[in-house]
């Protein structure tokens, strides 16, 4: 079995679970949250889908999208400014019977003229909420020889119920077929949950949107999967590669700090499958005269005059003398002054410290400081 | 159709930069790795986007595969038009027959249909092998202010390095009344920094006049700047007061690098308003392990560095094992160094690995006699098996 990627369309959902790491969404979608230190989440499945042969995408968004629009921009540092094909962003209102939706189905109601217009015969759907470096071909591949209506990539981990609450959880068989749907479910211990990534023909997806419309059912996972399991034919693929949910703020932070062990860097950035984003054409970063960097993921830009351990420094960061930081995540521009003591925080952009400050908090709460602050 | 330019920029490229030895056998000194992320081309390209020039033709001669592929479609530099842009021009065959370019005024001459599609009133010439910021459009309306056929941008050298270069000597005006080349007694400090604008209608004259002079050299320091002056031309030296470096030499190159991490070297690349641009390598940020220490160094996008790193410019994708000591170098994109090799003073070509428990290079004041001391340099992509000493000055083209 051999997939052309080149008929199978992209869709990526860049406001879904916005709610859940409220801080960091509170001026940007999911999509665009800052990660990885030079990343944001969509960079993610951008690019697994350009690397997996996907040349024609659709970002469906809701609210906050204007950081979006400024990263994807004509979509080139993607490969994704085409003739043919390419990424199209998906508002919401774009035609005259849709608005702000309430779940995935009114999402992709919204964006039905463009799905049909598509020439492509399967689907892919992904959120951005898994930070994973996925090849899409070998799941539509799956999903094309097991005669699947509707294909998961599934995880089987051992989960939280906190983490359960925010995934859907199912149960497979043995050959693969999923019997049973759990949504928002107060479990814990080992479970089989939902990466948000789906695979589907396309004139079925188009079919589920319209029916589901005219019954006014919006939720996928509640709606189709749960109350359609019976039914339909839906498959797991369980994928076992490197991944990180991001499902709350205290998991944005740890999946961040995750990065700096080699061992998960490798398993992130393939050489082969690069993760693509938006270019700054900042400088390189420059290490001072009693600069002492440990341990640590530094991204272009960054003037560093003071210490660092443990950390994720976004593009730009500046680190004054004497100021020691530690385990903690600095996006974009921040800022800090001289003789800081910093430890377990998370900055946003443009955040300045002034000289001499102490800001501490915990490895089971990191404290959150919003973009532009100046402290 | 083309839309008129006032200015079209032509940057010479295709020289060779034998002087830079091994690290110029497979590529074109413009497409020479420089300042971590950076190749010596993206100053100049840099440069005219940031003056608003935005039609540049590069002539390419020697090794064009890398410097051809680096430029692409000029994106990188903002400089993919559809008026206008980066073309990189190649020798080509015309009816007449095929030739090299001969000279710097050979290789203008031989692409002056290029420069008249657009019609420009000026064309400023420009060389790939100079590390500066400046605004060319600056100079361009000084030139116009002096009412000049050519404006020569000089740089004040202090006197004992005036021999090194081409000397402008001017009158109280700037204008430029004679000149001479490397002189043993300057007469004057105005150092010529290889960056010309010309009236483009006179400089297609004198192109032409010099081809039909069989004697000729074809080149612009040599031929079109005496010949204009002989005939009378308003010839204008235009002061330039920044950071400037011909990175011809392996221990110029050298310095050019280091200049980027000394605090007293006016050379900002910080700078958003005039930002230089490069061609982004796609990697992720730099890792820093457990054991690294760096220091007054500038790092680059997907390192991995657990070792010691000390006055040098480490490139996109190097990796540094833990126990390795990286000081007073430069290590170009790719390079490997391996456990405990200490690799001192050298430059490090592209894609090279050295060996662990390797010694490259060796600090001047540990050497005895001091004239053998020099730069270490190992070329692209090569192996240097573990163990292996490479001495100062040492030049290394193949795998040991």
């Amino acid at each position: 079995m051999n997939v052309n990627m080149g008929n199978v369309l992209g869709l990526v959902f860049a406001n879904m679970h916005d709610i859940t790491v409220g801080d960091l969404t509170k001026s940007r979608t999911m999509g665009s949250i800052l990660f990885g230190g030079r990343y944001r989440l969509i960079d993610f499945p951008l690019s697994n889908m350009v690397n997996s042969g996907i040349c024609e995408v659709g970002v469906i968004t809701k609210s906050n999208y204007q950081s979006l629009l400024d990263h994807l921009g004509s979509a080139r540092e993607w490969d994704l400014s085409r003739k043919k094909g390419g990424l199209h962003i998906l508002p919401p209102f774009g035609h005259v019977e849709t608005g702000l939706y309430r779940g995935r189905l009114e999402a992709l109601y919204g964006a039905l003229s463009f799905i049909k217009s598509s020439l492509t015969e399967y689907v892919v759907l992904s959120d951005c909420d898994v930070v994973t470096n996925m090849d899409y071909k070998p799941i539509v591949e799956q999903h094309v020889e097991s005669g699947a209506d509707i294909t998961v990539v599934t995880t089987t981990k051992v989960v939280s119920t906190e983490q359960a609450l925010n995934s859907t959880v199912f149960a497979v068989g043995v050959d693969g077929r999923i019997h049973d749907v759990l949504v928002r479910c107060p479990i814990s211990g080992q479970a089989t949950i939902s990466l948000n990534t789906f695979v589907m023909k396309k004139d079925f997806l188009i079919d589920l949107i319209q029916t589901s419309f005219a019954r006014g059912m919006y939720s996928f996972e509640q709606d189709v999967l749960q109350a359609r399991v019976k039914e339909l034919n839906i498959r797991s693929y369980n994928y076992d590669k490197f991944f990180r949910k991001i499902d709350n703020v205290l998991s944005y932070f740890n999946a961040n700090l995750d990065l700096i062990d080699v061992e998960n860097s490798k398993a992130l950035f393939l050489p082969k499958r690069p993760i693509y984003t938006k270019v700054r054409d900042n400088a390189p970063s420059k290490y001072g005269l009693d600069s002492s960097v440990t341990n640590s993921l530094i991204a272009d830009g960054c003037v560093i005059e003071g210490e660092v351990e443990n950390c994720v420094l976004f593009r730009g960061v500046k680190i004054g003398k004497g100021s020691k930081v530690k385990n903690s995540i600095l996006m974009q521009d921040t800022i800090i002054g001289k003789d800081c003591e910093i430890s377990y925080v998370i900055t946003d952009k443009n955040v300045n410290i002034c000289n001499n400050r102490l800001l501490t908090s915990s490895a089971a709460y990191p404290m959150f400081i919003g973009k532009g602050a100046s402290v | 159709m083309f839309n008129k330019k006032e200015c079209v920029a032509m940057l010479l490229a295709g020289g060779q930069g034998s002087r830079l030895y091994a690290l110029t056998q497979k590529v074109a000194k413009p497409a020479v790795p420089y300042g971590a992320k950076y190749r010596i081309i993206d100053f100049p390209l840099s440069n005219c986007i940031n003056s608003g020039i935005d039609t540049v033709g590069v002539l390419t001669q020697y090794q064009p595969l890398v410097l051809n592929e680096y430029i692409g479609n000029g994106q990188p530099w903002d400089l993919d038009r559809i008026h206008g842009g980066v073309h990189v021009l190649p020798p080509y065959q015309k009816a007449s027959g095929a030739d090299w370019y001969s000279g710097t005024a050979n290789a203008i001459y031989q692409n002056m249909e290029f420069v008249d599609r657009y019609d420009p009133e000026y064309v400023i010439i420009l060389s790939g092998d100079h590390i500066y910021k400046m605004d060319y459009n600056k100079m361009l309306t000084y030139h116009k202010s002096k009412n000049a056929d050519a404006t020569i941008a000089v740089l004040d050298v202090p006197l004992e390095e005036a021999s090194r270069f081409g000397i402008m000597i001017t009158d109280d005006d700037d204008n430029i009344i004679d000149f001479e080349e490397k002189p043993k007694n300057p007469r004057s400090t105005l150092a010529s920094m290889g960056i010309y604008i010309f009236n483009w209608g006179k400089l297609k004259s004198y192109l032409i006049a010099n081809e039909n002079d069989k004697e000729a050299s074809k080149d612009f320091g040599k031929n079109i700047i005496p010949d204009m002056k002989k005939a009378g031309e308003k010839l204008v030296a235009y002061r330039f007061d920044g950071y400037w470096k011909d990175v011809g030499t392996i221990d110029s190159l050298w310095e050019a690098n280091m200049d980027l991490i000394n605090p007293n070297i006016p050379i900002d690349l910080y700078d958003p308003a005039w930002k230089i641009y490069s061609r982004n390598p796609v990697m992720p940020p730099q890792n820093i392990g457990k054991n690294a220490k760096i220091q007054n160094s500038m790092v680059t996008e997907g390192c991995n560095i657990d070792g010691t790193v000390d006055f040098s410019m480490i490139s996109d994708g190097v990796t540094i094992e833990e126990g390795a000591k990286v000081t007073d170098s430069i290590l170009m994109p790719g390079a490997v160094v391996k456990k405990d090799a200490i690799v001192e003073y050298s430059i490090v070509g592209e894609n090279s690995v050295i060996g662990s428990g390797c010694h490259v290079g060796a600090r001047p004041e540990d050497m005895e006699c001091r004239d053998d001391w020099g730069i270490a340099v190992v070329g692209h992509g090569l192996n240097i098996s573990d163990g292996t000493a490479i001495l100062p000055k040492q030049i290394i083209s193949e795998d040991m």
